[in-house]
């Protein structure tokens, strides 16, 4: 599963974000090997439709699932159209690591 | 001659200026009045206009024909407000971002997009009893953008009209500077309290930019400090009238009278007001 995180930084240690269009960084973390790596989110500069050009970053880059705090109307539309199922965690004192381990435990709620 | 009503903060009394200066000229001379608050028009109930034309306001957006469109995301690249996505097989328009730019249409090499028309607000032209030539442009609910409803209500208007009253939208942004764009005079009317202040400044910024010649109204004249009145009394910009804050005054325009029916004395106020703005205008232009 190719997971994409919202990320305060660029490492697991780093505090998880709660927006997603305007997230500073996303953490792309394959499930099953364990690899990772991080994106400077670049629609951050973005004056309008940042939710829309994230989603079409995720949708490159092949995810299939997402993390994050709240997902605008937007990218709720590019993301549940490209299939990519979208969980929230709206707590953001945990690091990418905790909220990853709270994905594994199965403790994250999926947006409908 | 265009005059424009503006204020920065909501609630000052830009309609009330707009409108009584309206009615105090509408015998004298010919004149369209533009109600360019088009997301809570609200001149109407003071002019009560007899609305004979109303059509739709559409601005142009993509429609991609899946058949033409090869899925090469050209034009989800050039897309400066994100307004497109490509989705595996599917192309997605969100046209509450699209900014109607014509760049999607222009890039496509498969000429697989042409503009449809989105409606996005209503314009509604009439006259008044006192034969003032009136418009309004109202923003559909849920629609982000106010500026192209602004610039249909001005296209509309009669270009020859000797004197045209535009009633502005609140702040300071991009409605506001389509409002006034083309006025040669900018009336500003505030109330002497720290947050008329606060925003007849953030107006003032807008009029630096665009060197239109302006003067004050105060309205509610007598309520807030004299601090306030000491820094309005500082300015550079002529104060052009005040407006005492009077409980009888309130609770006529809350009905929808005109300031010019509740008080007629007011009707000679705004003349002179208007010939002041003549005679300041002529001197800026000489």
């Amino acid at each position: 599963m190719i997971l994409f995180i919202t990320a305060q930084g660029k490492t697991l240690e780093d505090r998880f974000n709660t927006k997603f269009g305007r997230t500073p960084w996303f953490i792309q973390f394959n499930s099953e090997t364990g690899d990772w790596e991080a994106f400077e989110n670049t629609a951050t500069a973005q004056a309008h439709g940042a939710g829309v050009a994230a989603a079409q970053f995720l949708i490159d880059r092949g995810a299939q699932s997402t993390i994050s705090g709240h997902f605008g109307p937007n990218a709720y539309q590019a993301l549940s159209t490209a299939g990519i199922s979208m969980l929230t965690q709206t707590d953001d004192s945990k690091s990418v690591q905790e909220v990853i381990d709270l994905w594994q435990a199965g403790q994250l709620e999926t947006v409908h | 001659m265009k005059i424009a009503v503006a204020s920065g903060k909501g609630g000052t009394g830009k309609t009330l200026v707009s409108t009584s200066l309206a009615a105090s000229l509408s015998g004298q001379i010919s004149l369209t009045f533009l109600d360019c608050d088009v997301e809570a028009p609200n001149a109407h109930l003071f002019l009560k206009p007899n609305f004979t034309i109303e059509e739709p306001v559409e601005v142009p957006i993509p429609e991609i024909d899946p058949e033409r469109c090869t899925r090469c995301g050209r034009c989800v690249e050039v897309c400066q407000y994100n307004a497109l996505a490509k989705i595996g097989d599917q192309m997605l328009v969100f046209s509450q971002l699209c900014h109607s730019c014509g760049s999607c249409t222009l890039v496509c090499p498969e000429d697989a997009i042409h503009e449809i028309g989105k409606p996005i607000g209503t314009l509604r032209e009439g006259h008044t009893a006192s034969g003032i030539s009136f418009l309004n442009g109202e923003l559909s609910i849920g629609e982000p953008m106010p500026t192209p409803v602004i610039r249909e209500v001005k296209k509309a208007a009669p270009a020859e009209s000797p004197l045209t009253i535009i009633d502005c939208p609140p702040g300071a942004s991009c409605s506001v500077v389509t409002s006034i764009h083309d006025a040669d005079y900018v009336i500003l009317v505030t109330e002497p309290t720290p947050f008329g202040w606060h925003d007849l400044k953030q107006m003032m910024g807008v009029l630096d930019q665009t060197g239109t010649p302006a003067g004050i109204v105060i309205n509610r004249d007598g309520i807030g400090d004299q601090a306030i009145e000491d820094q309005l009394a500082a300015l550079s910009l002529p104060i052009l009238m005040r407006i005492p804050f009077r409980e009888d005054i309130a609770a006529n325009l809350a009905r929808g009278d005109l300031l010019t029916d509740i008080r007629p004395e007011y009707r000679e106020a705004f003349q002179t007001l208007y010939r002041q703005i003549i005679e300041q205008t002529q001197r800026s232009a000489a």
